[in-house]
C-alpha cells in the first residue's frame, strides 16, 4: 500500500517546524510514524506536506530526571521508555503501559508524543498519561504552554495540540503508589480493545489517593471518576474494588466494532478496571 | 528525491518518491528481497531489518528517507554462500525456515535479540520474536534454531577470548 503523494520536510530546528507548518496549511507532523503511516498507507490521512522530526531527535528524545518529576522529550521511544530504570522506579505506570504497546518493533520506533498527538482511542499510553496527572508542554510560535492531561485529550483523534504547534515535552510527576495497567489486547493488531490504568496510595488499611483511567472504549481516553470516587478513603477489600469497579463506563457510549459490541467492551472495562485496582493494591 | 542509505555497510545513491517506504527501496532498487512485504500494516515482522546494527524496525512502517543517516542491515548483510552466518546456519540445521517466507525477518530480529541478550531462555525468545509472525507451521523449530545459534555463538566469543 502506498500512501497519497506528498511533499517532505525535514526541519532541524523546532521553530523551522513549526514555521514550516505554518506555511501549510494541510501539513503533518511525522515522528516515529507508527500511528500516523498505517494511517496514511489507508489514505484516511493525506497530507499535502509531511514535516518530518528525523532531525530533531538529538532535541526532543531523552528522559530527564527534574526533581519532583521526570521530563520525557516528545521524540523518546517506547524502548527507550520501557528500559529506563528511573520511569520504571519513579512512574511504573508509564513503563509498564508503553511495555504493552505493540512488539519490540512496534516499540523501537514509535514515539510517547507521536502516540498521545495522535490521540488514537485505542492507544495504550493516553491511560499511563491520565492516570499519572502528566502534563504536556506545547509550543507554538508564540511560545510555550502547558496542558494538564485531563484537558490534552479531546475526543475521536482530537488533542489539545493546536494547529502550528509541536507537542515537545510529557512531564510525568514521581509517584511511589501502587499501580498497574490492564489490557485486553486485539489479537491481530495488539490495539487495547479495552485498557484501564489505576494508580493508588494506601492509607493503612484504606485507599488513600486514587486515579482512574480507561482507553480502547470511548472516542478518547478518560478518567472514570465514579470508580475514583467509589474507592477514595475507603478499607480495601476485592469486593470493595469490584463494586467501584462497575462505574468504569458511567456516563460513557461504548464504542463498538465489528471485534466487540458496545456490553462486550463495556464488560471488558469493568473486569479490566476491577483487576487493575487489585493488582495495584498489591503492589502499593 | 535523491537520497542515500547505507545498506549492509554501502552506500546506495537512489532516487525515490518521498512516499517509498523502506521495504520497497530495499527490495526494488537495491536488488535485496530478503525484506519480505506481508501484512504491509506493521503486524507481521517479515520486513523486519536492523538499523545502526542493533534495532529491528518494520520496514514496512517507514519511509526510505526516514533510514537516511541510519545504518541498515539486511539479512543478505550478515552472510551468505559458503559463509553463514550461525543463526543461517541454526534455521537451516533445526529445519527453521519451513516455508521460507519470514525467516529474512526472524532470523534480523534474532540478531538483534542476540546482540542485547546472547543467552535468552526459551521465554525470551518467544517474546522477543512477538513482533514476527510464522503463518504456516509454527515456532518450535524456529525457536530451537534461535537456542543453537545462541550455544553457538557464545562458544565462539568464549574461544575468541
Amino acid at each position: 500500500m502506498y500512501p497519497a503523494k506528498f511533499t517532505y520536510h525535514a526541519p532541524w530546528s523546532v521553530e523551522e517546524a513549526i514555521t514550516l507548518m505554518n506555511e501549510n496549511e494541510d501539513s503533518k507532523l511525522i515522528a516515529g510514524g507508527h500511528s500516523l503511516l498505517p494511517t496514511m498507507k489507508m489514505r484516511l490521512a493525506t497530507p499535502a506536506h509531511l514535516i518530518d522530526m528525523k532531525n530533531l531527535r538529538s532535541l526532543l528524545s531523552y528522559i530527564h530526571d527534574k526533581g519532583d518529576h521526570i521530563a520525557i522529550g516528545s521524540l523518546t521511544t517506547y524502548h527507550q521508555i520501557e528500559s529506563s530504570s528511573l520511569v520504571k522506579q519513579a512512574a511504573a505506570i508509564l513503563a509498564q503501559t508503553v511495555s504493552e504497546v505493540g512488539d519490540m518493533q512496534v516499540r523501537n520506533m514509535g514515539t510517547l508524543g507521536g502516540s498521545i498527538a495522535h490521540a488514537d482511542p485505542a492507544g495504550d499510553p493516553p491511560a499511563a498519561i491520565l492516570a499519572s496527572n502528566a502534563t504536556m508542554v506545547i509550543q507554538s510560535s508564540g511560545g510555550e504552554r502547558t496542558v494538564a492531561a485531563s484537558d490534552f485529550f479531546q475526543g475521536f483523534f482530537e488533542t489539545a495540540v493546536g494547529a502550528g504547534e509541536i507537542l515537545k515535552e510529557i512531564r510525568v510527576p514521581k509517584f511511589s503508589g501502587g499501580s498497574s495497567y490492564q489490557k485486553f489486547k486485539h489479537p491481530a493488531s495488539g490495539y487495547a480493545v479495552a485498557g484501564v490504568a489505576v494508580c493508588l496510595t494506601k492509607n493503612g488499611g484504606n485507599i488513600g489517593g486514587v486515579s482512574v483511567s480507561v482507553t480502547g472504549v470511548s472516542d478518547g481516553a478518560y478518567r472514570a471518576n465514579g470508580v475514583e470516587a467509589a474507592l477514595t478513603g475507603q478499607a480495601f477489600s476485592e469486593a470493595l474494588a469490584a463494586s467501584a469497579a462497575a462505574h468504569a463506563i458511567d456516563g460513557i457510549d461504548a464504542l463498538e466494532d465489528p471485534f466487540a459490541d458496545a456490553a462486550y467492551r463495556g464488560q471488558l472495562a469493568k473486569t479490566l478496571a476491577k483487576r487493575a485496582i487489585i493488582a495495584a493494591w498489591n503492589n502499593a | 528525491m535523491d537520497i542515500t542509505l547505507k545498506v549492509n555497510g554501502q552506500e546506495k545513491k537512489l532516487n525515490v518518491e518521498p512516499r517509498t517506504l523502506l521495504v520497497y527501496a530495499l527490495r526494488e532498487q537495491c536488488g535485496l528481497k530478503g525484506a519480505h512485504v506481508g501484512c504491509d500494516s506493521s503486524s507481521c515482522g517479515v520486513c523486519t531489518v536492523v538499523l545502526d546494527g542493533k534495532t529491528p524496525v518494520k520496514s514496512c512502517t517507514m519511509f526510505a528517507v526516514q533510514a537516511e543517516g541510519h545504518e541498515i542491515t539486511t539479512v543478505e548483510g550478515i552472510g551468505g554462500g559458503a559463509n553463514l552466518h550461525p543463526l543461517q546456519k541454526a534455521f537451516h540445521e533445526q529445519h527453521g525456515l519451513q516455508c521460507g517466507y519470514c525467516t529474512p525477518a526472524m532470523i534480523m530480529t534474532s540478531y538483534a535479540l542476540l546482540q542485547h541478550n546472547p543467552k535468552p531462555t526459551e521465554d525470551e525468545i518467544r517474546f522477543g520474536l512477538s513482533g514476527n509472525l510464522c503463518r504456516c507451521t509454527g515456532y518450535m523449530n524456529i525457536v530451537k534454531a534461535v537456542k543453537q545459534a545462541a550455544e553457538e555463538m557464545s562458544q565462539t566469543a568464549q574461544a575468541a577470548d
